[in-house]
């Protein structure tokens, strides 16, 4: 009998995704889908659906779901995990939503050691609503509300926000991964996974950072795009463990 | 037959909610209904409740849209700047039809206004408030005791029709003390087989939403809200009427001011000026049919409120021109004595009717 060796993972409906062609949304709800099943929590796994190009992402999970308001999902998680604390609470959100809209909400989530994970899609644009400035956009980038590329006199500084969240004791497990070759996705894989593990110890809050791509805003082909990430994000978005039970490694 | 205890009005919603059966509360402080938040913080850890203190109204009224997705019975609680913030949660729970219970104590707006009683959030609690076409059921008591019958009733009423339910108080009810009676409740939350709990053996995922982005689904959604709007406009009016039957005016008031008019009333009767008090207790749905018929035979109507004049929109529309509706009302945490309430009582009547 033929063996599988892939497969689409049981905490993914066989639907197909709504993404753009090298979109890295698709990969990385792949990568919590093979998480939740080879953890075998889908039967007690709770997300939270975002505002944002995955707003449609509680069509894709195989799980229960709740589709949240513009950057509220870190509120929203709060509620169900004291409703359902021994169940696995996620939270899936683009930078436009955590960092921006809801940047309170997922301050205060993290501060209070509240014990839900974050997946956050940082791919320092507005996808959605088709490629304006985010909180992350780089200096000099160019987007849609800053045509003549993001300046720090009148838009400050992009917001780095594993570092900023490092800083609070609440959070227990704060990482920084991309998606831009096979050897980071295996690493991407491996932090969502520790962090979903971390929640079921009952550590407190822990957020992975995923820096992705969104070759449609971004003008370029999916393998510029990741080449883009690769020359300019993860200079100013620096990869790695920034806080864990074992110590941060950056 | 319960004791009857000496309770502020805060403390007494606080406690109607946890004989209802909430166990979940998210709150944030602000004048006058802090005391419900500080009364949920001592008492929810001794019912192995939650108590959680958010970092706002925002954060607040959106781990109340969590939890009641995740089938539990929840509250939260506020005044008119923090009702404002929770505008945003409470349409999108009334989109996902999550039942759940939020009250304002009002006070004097508009902006930070003042923490003194006001009637002002009529507008907001009743025609929406958030965007998009959506109802909250709106319960507006006038004494302690029926604070506690009120927040039971509206934890019932949420699950029953999977809505928002709002109870509107003010400043005044809010801080005063009556004795109250917590009678055994009967309130039981029903079966929630639409929640995110966890899959558990279930085959298909549950998810709570409120996006529909095909045009058709959308209309087909608001469509089955408005039939279950028109259900509550039929099964949920409440009101009281007192000495309407001979009346040749009929006060129109809600919440603590129904109790100063009463008064004014009383005082008219004495003087053998033919008044009556119509009180609605639910303001959506609003008491429409009744009044419409009171309009029907009275001389004229006189709408007394702690606001500008909003209620008396709908009690204009009510009346549809069958009689004169005049307006009182005071702002700015004012709360007019029962003698200025019934010097425009005489002023009223000289004016006439039809
Ligand atoms: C309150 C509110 N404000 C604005 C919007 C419009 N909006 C939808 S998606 C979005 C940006 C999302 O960007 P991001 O979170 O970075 O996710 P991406 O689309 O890039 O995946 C905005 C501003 C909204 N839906 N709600
Ligand atoms: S717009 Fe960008 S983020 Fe959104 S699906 Fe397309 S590529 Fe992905």
């Amino acid at each position: 009998m033929a063996e599988v060796l892939f497969a689409r993972p049981k905490a993914l409906l066989d639907v197909p995704f709504h993404y753009c062609p090298g979109c890295h949304h698709g990969i990385i709800h792949r990568l919590v889908a093979e998480v939740i099943d080879e953890l075998g929590v889908g039967e007690i796994t709770i997300g939270v659906a975002p505002v944002g190009c995955s707003v449609l992402a509680y069509e894709y999970f195989n799980c229960d779901m709740l589709e949240a308001a513009h950057g509220r999902a870190p509120a929203v998680a709060t509620g169900v995990k004291r409703v359902h604390p021994d169940a696995v609470v996620f939270t899936y959100q683009g930078d436009g939503d955590l960092a921006a809209i809801g940047c309170a909400e997922i301050v205060h989530a993290a501060a209070r050691g509240e014990k839900i994970t974050t997946v956050f899609v940082n791919n320092a644009i507005y996808g959605m609503t088709g490629g304006q400035m985010a909180p992350t956009t780089l200096i000099d980038q160019v987007t849609n509300t800053s045509p003549y590329g993001r300046k720090s006199a009148e838009a400050g500084l992009p917001i780095r926000m594993c570092e900023m969240l490092s800083t609070l004791d609440g959070a227990k497990y704060i990482t920084r991964v991309a998606i831009n070759n096979a050897v980071n996705m295996a690493k991407a894989k491996a932090a969502i996974k520790k962090a979903f593990e971390l929640q079921l110890s009952g550590a407190g809050f822990s957020m992975v950072e995923v820096l992705s791509t969104c070759p449609t805003n971004w003008g370029m082909t999916p393998l510029e795009a990741s080449d883009w990430l690769e020359k300019n994000m993860i200079p100013y978005y620096p990869l790695g463990v920034y806080k864990s039970p074992e110590g941060g490694s950056k | 037959m319960a004791e009857k205890v000496l309770m502020k009005g805060n403390e007494a919603i606080g406690e109607a909610a946890i004989v209802a059966g909430c166990r979940h509360y998210f709150g944030y402080p602000i004048t006058p209904q802090t005391e419900l938040t500080e009364y949920m913080a001592k008492r929810m850890p001794l019912v192995n409740g939650v108590f959680l203190q958010a970092e706002s109204e925002v954060a607040a009224i959106n781990m109340v849209y969590g939890a009641a997705g995740a089938g539990a019975r929840v509250m939260t609680s506020s005044s008119s700047p923090g009702f404002s913030l929770k505008q945003e949660g409470i349409s999108y729970a009334a989109g996902a039809e999550l039942p759940c219970v939020i009250v304002n104590v009002m006070r004097g707006g508009p902006g930070l206004g003042s923490i003194q009683p006001g009637q002002a959030d009529y507008f907001q609690s009743t025609k929406g408030g958030g965007h998009g076409d959506y109802r909250n059921i709106v319960l507006a008591p006038n004494s302690v005791q029926e604070l506690v019958d009120v927040t039971v009733l509206a934890f019932d009423l949420a699950d029953q029709y999977r809505n928002p339910v709002l109870i509107l108080g003010d400043g005044a009810l809010g801080q005063m003390m009556e004795p109250v009676e917590f009678k055994a409740s009967q309130s039981k939350a029903p079966e929630k087989p639409w929640a995110a709990t966890g899959m558990k053996k279930r085959s298909q995922p549950n998810v709570i939403n409120s996006l529909y982005l095909q045009p058709d689904a959308l209309e087909k959604h608001n469509i089955r809200l408005q039939e279950k709007y028109s259900l509550i406009q039929k099964n949920e009016i409440r009101y009281e009427q007192l000495m309407t039957e001979d009346a040749e005016l009929v006060l129109v008031a809600y919440g603590i001011t129904s109790r100063i008019v009463r008064s004014a009333m009383e005082k008219a009767r004495k003087n053998g000026m033919k008044v009556g008090l119509f009180r609605p207790i639910s303001l959506w749905p609003f008491p429409e049919e009744a009044l419409q018929r009171i309009a029907s035979r009275v001389k004229m109507l006189l709408t007394v409120e702690l606001s500008a004049g909003q209620m008396v929109e709908d009690v204009r529309l009510a009346a549809n021109g069958q009689c004169p509706v005049y307006f009182f009302g005071r702002t700015g945490g004012i709360i007019p004595s029962p003698q200025a309430v019934y010097d425009q009582i005489v002023t009223t009547y000289k004016k006439g009717g039809k």
